[in-house]
């Protein structure tokens, strides 16, 4: 009986108004609940952005006052990484991996809920601890978000407030990710076995388990930084017989594997992208999943080449450097996988194509990049300067938001049913790689000329390369406008999408996402497809 | 339809499985962020890679090997610093001492509290290069001690140490160098507004 009444209940379409949103259980619903936050949230962080570069226009002080800049350099990279890509790689893991599974649903999906709707507390607690200095909250968080002690057990009570967001967004994370590792062991159709799983469910399952690894131990560290704040302890507060080194090691275990909690959703999508528009299926399939475990597991082990200037000794510096430049040999693998896909292949450049061979190219650029930071003598001098802004940036931008942005263009007609303007695509994409380029390929030079990161003011001599920066990130800044601008465009109407709406997707794996109408309707695999 | 129904079971049964597993991984992940303290405490004082415990330790004359380089002297360097906040001055009396290994020498610091307050301190040393952290010992130090200063009061406070003679070669010159802190981080709550009355 009861099943009856379950099963009528499954048939009807969603509900109406605000409920469907606050209520939600239905993966495709919080897929776009955790897109459109994440886009909300980017145009925050990509303000804090320009307020920054507006500063750096020319040396001296301007627009802000010193802590107020240190706190926006802290919060724009919270924001981003946080608040920005992980709940876009999150969104699309729920949009997109039931229906490449088969599956009907997450396998939690009230859990589901609960994980996107702390998301919106975690961004108020965030900007409440940029708020407060200015009600008498004591001084700004002016850290950076690596918030190191001594001076985070300084800062106002904004801290405490920051310190609160990144428990909120742990627990938000840790049940997503744990809801997604479910789903993709238990919920496959029948016949879909693990190595015909669709790369990007790869991708995320490995996203997924290192999340869960990770985010524990970064909330637990911050809660001892809590509690050395206003609880008397000394875990890192020498005068009390602890060790501010050891927050270092605590927050890079959890913030070295979070690069890879960026990249590799983005490294799936490319692995859907490029077979799509190459019309060729993706070249070593298996050895771009073994090296999606080495990653794994190497990112999880060297840590401390964020640390190499705390003096350690020379053999654990040396241990650090050989481990860190052996993570060239995956990623290296990673991308010759997607350059043979392309070889021979009968290519053509929409959108999606566009960004996922810029990111090729520009992320490459980011790994040279990272093996001369890896090597130790040379890092000692680029430590703390542009040279590694420019280089994190080179990394997350293309490595991480560009590949959102395809997944965006590539996966749009079937959420919304319409095709995008393409015109206004390709302008977006050269509109935006230039403006990104422009930002922060000047930024290696200054950087090697030594200009120091995360403070207000400079030298004269670094001038011209940060008004080409800053001219750049504006350019950057409001091309987003019109990424808006097409996404609303495309959500309201459009070229009907066929359910298929490129010829070449579903080329050499099952593309069950394809099997359902674009839109997808309300409750897709109800009967479990059987994969061949 | 019982096997619809048996099947959803199942599902169910590997779900709870699946999460019990990644629960277990959550929660002890966050167990091990916390066992990384006496982790990292562990590993520094067995290798003496980071060794605020090595550094601050004392050592008795017994254990200090007799032997004297006489062939071979090294300099060692004094510094003084104030951590962010303490309203004292605090100075080595000595910058320089050219000591012969396995001989045993004193130097002294001079502080001084200005605020109209007591305070107590705590002095952290630092030894370096690092390597040379095993080979310097100090029989006394006011590191060994928290330092209390009333409102004004100024203090001469002595060092004795000994560099032994088993100090690799090619190390020529030491630094020792203190770091002060205010133990009840009062000062620097009081700069950042958090100051509790």
């Amino acid at each position: 009986m009861s099943d009856a009444i379950t099963h009528e209940a499954h048939h009807h379409g969603p509900p109406t108004g605000a409920k469907r949103w606050l209520y939600s259980t239905n993966h495709k619903d919080i897929g776009t609940m955790y897109l459109i936050f994440a886009l909300v949230m980017l145009f925050l962080g990509g303000a804090m952005a320009m307020v920054i570069r507006a500063e750096l226009w020319m040396p001296g002080l301007q627009l802000v006052e010193p802590d107020f800049f240190n706190n926006l350099v802290t919060n724009h990279a919270l924001i981003m990484v946080f608040a920005v890509v992980m709940p876009a790689g999150v969104g699309l893991a729920n949009w997109m991996i039931p229906l490449m599974i088969g599956a009907p649903d997450m396998a939690m999906p009230r859990m589901n809920n609960m994980s996107f709707w702390l998301l919106p507390p975690a961004a108020i607690l965030l900007v409440l601890s940029m708020i407060v200095p200015f009600f008498g909250g004591g001084q700004t968080v002016n850290t950076g978000w690596t918030l190191y002690p001594p001076l985070s057990v300084q800062s106002g009570m904004g801290m405490d407030f920051l310190i609160f967001t990144i428990h909120v967004l742990g627990v938000s994370s840790i049940m997503g990710s744990i809801n997604i590792i479910t789903t993709i062991v238990n919920m496959r159709a029948p016949g879909m076995t693990w190595m015909k799983m669709p790369i990007f469910v790869w991708s995320w399952f490995f996203t997924a388990l290192l999340l869960i690894v990770i985010m524990p131990v970064f909330a637990g560290g911050v809660t001892m930084l809590l509690f050395d704040r206003h609880f008397g302890t000394s875990f890192f507060d020498a005068a009390g017989g602890g060790d501010p080194v050891l927050f270092q090691h605590i927050f890079w275990f959890f913030g070295h594997p979070e690069v890879y909690v960026l990249l590799l959703p983005s490294i799936g999508v490319l692995g859907m992208i490029i077979p799509t528009f190459a019309r060729k299926p993706l070249f070593g399939y298996k050895s771009l999943v073994y090296g999606m475990a080495v990653l794994y597991g190497l990112g999880l082990i060297v840590w401390a080449h964020h640390q190499y200037t705390i003096g350690m000794s020379i053999e654990t510096t040396t241990y650090f450097m050989i481990g860190t430049i052996l993570i060239s040999i995956p990623v290296g693998l990673m991308i010759f996988n997607f350059i043979f896909t392309l070889w021979k292949g009968s290519i053509t450049f929409e959108t999606p194509m566009l960004f996922s061979l810029a990111i090729i190219l520009m992320f490459s650029f980011a790994g040279t990049t990272g093996v001369m930071l890896a090597v130790v003598p040379a890092d000692l001098q680029y430590h703390d300067t542009y040279f590694v802004v420019a280089h994190f940036h080179y990394a997350l931008i293309p490595g991480s938001l560009f590949g959102l942005y395809a997944a965006v263009f590539f996966w749009l007609p079937k959420w919304t049913g319409h095709m995008y303007n393409e015109r206004l695509g390709k302008i977006f994409f050269w509109w935006t790689t230039i403006g990104f380029n422009l930002t922060f390929f000047p930024q290696h030079f200054s950087g090697l000329a030594g200009m120091p990161r995360r403070i207000v003011d400079y030298n004269m001599i670094f001038t011209e390369f940060n008004v080409m920066s800053s001219v750049g990130a504006f350019t950057f800044g409001l091309s987003h406008l019109l990424f808006l601008y097409i996404i609303i465009k495309t959500v309201k109407g459009g070229e009907k999408a066929a359910d298929k709406p490129w010829d070449g997707a579903s080329i050499g794996y099952s593309g069950l996402e394809w099997t359902v109408p674009s839109p997808p309707p309300f409750h897709t695999f109800e009967e479990a497809p059987q994969v061949k | 339809m019982s096997i619809e129904v048996e099947s959803e079971h199942t599902q169910t049964l590997g779900h709870r499985k699946t999460i019990k597993w990644l629960l277990v991984i959550a929660v002890g992940m966050f167990g091990f962020g916390f066992a990384m303290v006496p982790l990292y405490n562990l590993l520094c004082s067995v290798t003496g890679w980071n060794s605020i415990g090595t550094n601050s330790a004392q050592a008795t004359v017994r254990e200090i090997s007799r032997e004297i380089d006489l062939d071979r002297t090294v300099v060692v360097t004094f510094d003084g610093t104030i951590n962010a906040g303490l309203p004292w001055e605090f100075k080595p009396m000595v910058r320089k001492l050219e000591v012969t290994p396995g001989k045993s020498y004193e130097a002294n610091f001079y502080v001084k509290n200005y605020s109209d307050r007591e305070i107590v301190g705590q002095a952290i040393p630092g030894v370096t290069p690092w390597q040379g952290t095993e080979h310097f010992h100090k029989t006394e130090c006011f590191c060994f001690t928290q330092q209390t200063l009333a409102a004004g009061e100024s203090r001469m406070m002595p060092l004795r140490f000994t560099v032994d003679a088993d100090l690799p070669k090619d190390i020529k010159l030491l630094t020792l160098s203190y770091t002060l802190m205010d133990t009840d981080r009062s000062a620097l709550k009081a700069n950042a507004g958090l100051a509790k009355n």
